[in-house]
C-alpha cells in the first residue's frame, strides 16, 4: 500500500512527461498530415516525374522502420553538422515516417470523390487548388477521417519509441522514475492510467468530426 | 444555311473552327465548324457516340481538341497570344475563362456536402469574392426563379433528381455566366422529372441566354431552338432550323435518325 501512496509524489514528472508526448503526438500528427496530403495529392499529379517522386518517398519512408528513422535524424545527422534535439528528432521522424503512411489515406480519399465534382467546380471558374480544397477535399474527409484518427491514437502510443532518442516523454521518464524508486507496477499502472485518458478523448473527437464530415449523407 | 461559313461571322460568341478530337484510335471529332450568336439557343442531335458531348466538353476546355480550336467571344479557349505566340493558358486564366461559362451536366454533379442554397452560393463566394450577405439573396433569388426557394436548406440527398438539377442550374446562372451548356441534362432523371426542368431551361432561353443544348428531346428542340445542329460520326452532318431540319430533313442519316427517334417517342407515348 505504502508504494501506491508515493505515486502522487511522482505524478507531476509524470505529467511533464505527458505533455511531452502530447507534443510529439500533436507535432508528428500535424507534419505527418500536411506531408500526406502533399504527397496523396502528387501521387495522382499528370506529370510522371512528380507522381515518382512522391512514389519513393511513400515507399522509403515506410520500409524503413520508424525506430530506426527516429536514430537517423538523432544520431546520424550530426555526421552533416545537423544537431537536432530529442524533441526535434522525435517530431520530426514521425512526421516523415507518418506522412509516407497517410498519402497512401490521401489518395484513396481523394479518389473517392467523383470526377464530376471536379468539374463542377471547375466550371464554376475555380482553379485546380481551390478545386481540391472547397470540392474534393472536404468531401475526401469522409473516407479520410477515420483512418487520420486511428493513425492519430496509433502515434500517441508509438511516440514512447521517442524514449530511444532521450527526449523526456511519458514512458521515458517512467523507466527513470522506476530506477530510482523501485515502484515498477504502480508507476507503470499510473502511466497506462495516463495513455488511456490521452486516447479516450482522441477517439470520440474523431467521432465527431466523422459525424461533421459526413453532412448531406446518411 | 446547311454549310457552316468559311469565315464565321465575327459576332459570334461560340466559334469551333475545324476542330477534331481522337482518343487513341478512335477519331470522336471530324473538322467540325460550328458557331453561336449571343443570345441565340443552338441544339445539337445525333445517335449517342455521334461526339456531341465532346464538342460541347472542348467549349468548356475539359477536353482538349487535337486539331482546330475554340473561341469564345473571340478568345481562343485554351491558348492565349503572348508576344506573337500561341500558349497554353495558365490554371488561372482557364479559370477565368470559364467564369463566363455555365455547363449542366447530365448527373447533376451537385456538392453533396452542401445544402441547395450553399451550392448555388459557393461560385459568387470563392470564385468571385463576393460577401455572403450579397450572395445570399441572389441565391435565394436564383432557386425562387427555378422554383425550389423551399428547398434553400436541403441536402441533394434529400432532393428529387428534377429538383438537383434545377438547383444546378441556379449554381451555373449564379456565376452570370454569358453562355450556358447544357449536356443532356434530362438523360438521366426519371420521366416524369424532365418536364420541370426543360421549362426552367424554356425560360431561361426567353430570358436570351445563349445555349448550346445537347439533348435526346426532339420536342424542346424543335419548340426551343432557334438553330439544331445534327451530328454522326463526329461531323456535322445537317443544320437548319428545326422546323426545316425536323420536317424536312436533307441527308438520309438524319432522316433516319429523326425516324428512330420519333417511332421510339410514339412507341412510348401510345396506350
Amino acid at each position: 500500500m505504502s508504494g501506491w501512496g508515493r505515486i502522487w509524489d511522482a505524478l507531476p514528472l509524470l505529467l511533464s512527461g505527458a505533455m511531452t508526448t502530447i507534443e510529439i503526438t500533436a507535432g508528428g500528427f500535424l507534419i505527418a498530415v500536411a506531408l500526406g496530403l502533399l504527397a496523396g495529392a502528387l501521387l495522382g499529379a499528370r506529370s510522371r516525374a512528380v507522381r515518382a517522386a512522391a512514389r519513393v518517398y511513400t515507399d522509403v519512408f515506410r520500409a524503413v522502420p520508424v525506430l530506426t528513422q527516429l536514430f537517423i535524424l538523432y544520431f546520424g545527422l550530426v555526421e552533416v553538422g545537423v544537431r537536432l534535439e530529442p524533441l526535434q528528432a522525435a517530431i520530426l521522424g514521425f512526421g516523415i515516417n507518418g506522412g509516407a503512411y497517410l498519402a497512401e489515406v490521401f489518395r484513396a480519399g481523394l479518389l473517392s470523390v467523383h470526377h464530376g465534382q471536379t468539374e463542377a467546380a471547375q466550371m464554376l471558374g475555380m482553379t485546380r487548388l481551390a478545386v481540391l480544397r472547397i470540392v474534393v477535399l472536404p468531401q475526401a474527409m469522409r473516407i479520410v477521417l477515420p483512418s487520420l484518427a486511428n493513425y492519430a491514437i496509433g502515434l500517441l502510443k508509438d511516440s514512447t519509441l521517442a524514449s530511444a532518442v532521450a527526449a523526456p516523454e511519458l514512458m521515458f521518464l517512467a523507466r527513470k522514475l522506476v530506477d530510482r524508486t523501485f515502484l515498477g507496477p504502480q508507476i507503470y499502472f499510473s502511466v497506462a492510467v495516463i495513455y488511456l485518458a490521452m486516447s479516450l478523448p482522441l477517439a470520440r473527437l474523431s467521432r465527431l468530426a466523422e459525424a461533421r464530415a459526413g453532412r448531406g449523407r446518411r | 444555311m446547311s454549310d457552316p461559313p468559311l469565315v464565321p461571322r465575327p459576332e459570334a460568341l461560340v466559334r469551333a473552327v475545324r476542330v477534331g478530337k481522337r482518343f487513341g484510335e478512335t477519331e470522336v471529332l471530324r473538322d467540325v465548324d460550328l458557331s453561336v450568336q449571343p443570345g441565340e439557343v443552338l441544339a445539337i442531335i445525333g445517335p449517342s457516340g455521334s461526339g456531341k458531348t465532346t464538342l460541347l466538353r472542348c467549349i468548356a476546355h475539359l477536353e482538349h481538341p487535337t486539331s482546330g480550336h475554340v473561341e469564345i467571344a473571340g478568345e481562343r479557349v485554351g491558348a492565349v497570344l503572348d508576344r506573337g505566340h500561341l500558349r497554353p493558358m495558365s490554371d488561372r486564366e482557364i479559370a477565368r475563362l470559364r467564369q463566363g461559362i455555365g455547363m449542366v451536366f447530365q448527373r447533376f454533379n451537385l456538392f453533396p456536402h452542401l445544402t441547395a442554397i450553399e451550392n448555388v452560393m459557393l461560385g459568387p463566394v470563392q470564385v468571385l469574392r463576393r460577401h455572403r450577405s450579397e450572395a445570399e439573396p441572389l441565391a435565394r433569388e436564383l432557386l425562387r426563379k427555378v422554383g425550389l426557394a423551399h428547398k434553400a436548406d436541403s441536402y441533394p440527398e434529400r432532393l428529387s433528381g428534377g429538383q438537383q438539377q434545377r438547383v444546378a442550374i441556379a449554381r451555373s446562372l449564379a456565376m452570370q455566366p454569358r453562355l450556358m451548356l447544357f449536356d443532356e441534362a434530362t438523360s438521366a432523371l426519371d420521366p416524369e422529372l424532365i418536364g420541370e426542368v426543360l421549362a426552367v431551361m424554356r425560360d431561361l432561353a426567353r430570358d436570351g441566354m445563349t445555349m448550346l443544348v445537347v439533348t435526346h428531346e426532339m420536342g424542346f428542340a424543335e419548340d426551343v431552338a432557334d438553330r439544331v445542329v445534327f451530328m454522326d460520326h463526329g461531323r456535322v452532318v445537317e443544320e437548319g432550323p428545326p422546323r426545316e431540319l425536323f420536317r424536312a430533313p436533307s441527308h438520309a442519316r438524319t432522316q433516319a435518325f429523326l425516324r428512330a427517334v420519333i417511332d421510339r417517342q410514339a412507341m412510348a407515348e401510345a396506350p
